[in-house]
């Protein structure tokens, strides 16, 4: 059973991978039941499989990283956040009626320290999917964000956010419920906070719906995580008039965690384990949790308001163009 | 060569036919409303400012003739003309983005989506952003968050009200995440703008889409709509497509986000300038007259600035 599931979520580029594995596990078996020894043999066949899968995970074309960013087993919010906190409580609502459990958020206790974490939140399987709306949220999920967040000013606790959607919903009752309204809103209330924000790209981040959450003092993102201003496949369909030259999209886009880092758009890079996160979800998550304790310690010395500039600041210079008055 | 070919290589000489240029109103004495079909003269059009004189129907106004329609005569004093585009990206789509620059700013005598300045209107001080759909659908790029960057603090350090007129399709894809931070960087010129407490007021035209209608249109202290104009967060196309169902009647309209809470009123174009400068005048410093006389036997009741 597991080995029909793990096939299932098996990437095109894993393929080769994965035979060489299948092959090292052959062998064991053989020759376990010829009672030969082939120790020797299989070191050298696992230190070629480890070569490959360097091989294989250091040199993915963008869009195959946006399979890895989306990767069904890839860790969720809620998934680091129980791997990195000491204790959590999820808090639930948007004071206006309703509770988006795409957008997922609570009370944390990281090192000892309370914070507030929140983020979207894919499914686990597909009735979860489902219900979770595939991390795509409604305004309400917004709403219930910056109430959360405004409780973390009030309270002095650091907000961590983990951004993980394909973007907010696009449907007529997240229309009707004012999904711009809802994501202009945080953007501009982030500014206004006096404690530290650190976001994290964990899987995807899907244009209006990812910076909804994203305005912070630190930008981390996961090695094979991919941020962007619209989805491949949006922007192939508009562009190109083709959805289906998304993979060339994608690469145009520079989406990339080191294209980002090159740009100046993020400041860290998390490594993942060599396969990627779904592989190690708990050395991700330490690798996480090292960071953003990191992070907080140095945010922590700078004044709230100096803090409060120098987000400002972070944004304010971003953007490329020529200034020919200079 | 055969006499197929003759005839492709005809059809290949021949100048691209004008089907696509959706006809700013200047050229001809006619012109036939888009709406009800019904043809007026220019000259009246342009009077009632592009607005059909028939059925109200709004044609789209481009940023000169709105700084005309808004700003007092000789008032206007535009800034950071200076500001060109450039492709950090090395994008290129079916075309590469840095001729598709020139190509716009060739067409359109415009070096991006936006005119800043200040102006007054009705005799008080604004700072104004103007977005320009001709220029690439509006888009928001570099050039166009850091224009309306720059507005907005040029209007927090002066102490002026901002009023931008929105007409945008959203962020400009070929500039990639740089494009998508600008959401983020003009939200936090209005941050710092507020804490000065301090009035802003968009006004959205057809159509405001997207990344500029997820930021800095939905931000307003006070909210205006031109009437029927488009306004959402997703194309129609994206919601059909993800929800596979035709969508109501009216949806996305100004109309339908006045019925929703989203915009606090819409206002006709020819009552625009009116308006807004009724709505400044409202938010100008209050001084209650004193009418008592002072110690140096003068009567106090001025308005001190």
């Amino acid at each position: 059973m597991p080995k029909t599931e793990r096939r299932t979520f098996l990437l095109d580029f894993e393929k080769p991978l994965c035979e060489l594995e299948k092959r090292i596990e052959q062998i064991r078996e053989l020759a376990q039941e010829n009672e030969v020894d082939v120790s020797e043999q299989i070191v050298q066949l696992e230190a070629r499989a480890e070569q490959l899968r360097k091989e294989i995970f250091s040199t993915l074309t963008p869009a195959q990283r946006l399979q890895l960013a989306r990767h069904p087993r890839r860790p969720s919010t809620l998934d680091y956040i129980q791997a990195i906190t000491d204790e959590w409580l999820e808090l639930h609502g948007d004071r206006g009626g309703f509770d988006d459990p795409a957008l997922v958020g609570g009370v944390a206790r990281l090192n000892g320290r309370p914070v507030v974490m929140l983020g979207h939140q894919k499914g686990r399987d597909t009735k979860d999917n489902i219900a979770r709306n595939f991390g795509m949220a409604f305004p309400a999920g917004y709403r219930k964000a910056i109430r959360l967040m405004e409780h973390a000013n009030k309270f002095s606790m650091p907000i961590l956010t983990f951004i993980d959607t394909p973007g907010a919903w696009s449907g007529v009752e997240a229309e009707k419920l004012g999904q711009s309204e809802a994501i202009a809103y945080n953007l501009r209330q982030m500014f206004s906070f006096e404690v530290p924000i650190i976001s994290t790209v964990i899987g995807e981040g899907g244009s209006g719906g990812a910076i909804g959450i994203g305005v912070a003092d630190r930008l981390l993102m996961f090695e094979h995580s991919v941020y962007t201003v619209a989805s491949p496949e949006a922007c192939a369909a508009i562009l190109w008039k083709d959805a289906k030259k998304a993979d060339r999209a994608a690469e145009a886009l520079k989406i990339t965690s080191w294209d980002l880092k090159k740009l100046g758009i993020i400041d860290e890079i998390l490594t993942e384990p060599t396969s990627g996160a779904h592989a190690a979800p708990l050395e991700a998550a330490a690798t996480l949790k090292q960071a953003l304790w990191e992070h907080i310690e140095q945010l922590s010395e700078i004044s709230p308001q100096k803090r409060k500039d120098l987000r400002y600041q972070k944004f304010r210079q971003i953007g490329v163009f020529q200034d020919s008055s200079a | 060569m055969s006499l197929f070919d003759w005839f492709d290589n005809i059809r290949k000489a021949e100048p691209p036919m004008q089907k696509q240029q959706e006809r700013e109103i200047a050229d001809g004495l006619w012109n036939k409303c888009p709406a009800c079909g019904v043809v007026v003269y220019t000259k009246d059009l342009k009077a009632n400012q592009l607005v059909c004189t028939e059925c109200n129907h709004h044609n789209r106004v481009d940023s000169d003739e709105r700084i005309n329609q808004l700003i007092d005569a000789d008032t206007w004093q535009p800034l950071s003309e200076e500001l060109n585009p450039v492709d950090p990206l090395g994008f290129r789509d079916r075309k590469a983005y840095s001729d598709r620059l020139q190509e716009y700013q060739k067409k359109t005598q415009l070096s991006d989506a936006a005119k800043i300045g200040t102006g007054l209107i009705d005799g008080l001080p604004i700072a104004l952003g103007v977005m320009d759909f001709r220029f690439m659908g509006g888009s928001m790029g570099s050039v166009v968050g850091e224009k309306l960057c720059r507005i907005i603090e040029h209007a927090t350090e002066k102490r002026f009200p901002v009023v931008i007129v929105c007409a945008s399709g959203g962020a400009r894809m070929q500039e990639g995440m740089f494009s998508l931070m600008q959401m983020a960087k003009i939200s936090g010129a209005l941050e710092r703008h507020r804490q000065e407490k301090l009035l802003y007021i968009p006004v959205l035209t057809n159509p405001t889409m997207g990344g500029v209608s997820a930021s800095f249109a939905m931000l307003g202290d006070i909210i205006l709509a031109e009437p029927k104009a488009i306004i959402g967060f997703a194309g129609r196309r994206v919601i059909e497509q993800t929800i596979r169902e035709k969508l109501p009647e009216g949806f996305q309209t100004s109309e339908y986000l006045l019925k929703h809470g989203f915009v606090d009123a819409i206002v006709p174009r020819t009552q625009l300038k009116k308006t807004l400068a009724q709505l400044i005048s409202f938010h100008q410093p209050f001084f209650p007259i004193l009418s008592h006389v002072d110690n140096n036997g003068e009567h106090s009741s001025v308005m001190h600035l």
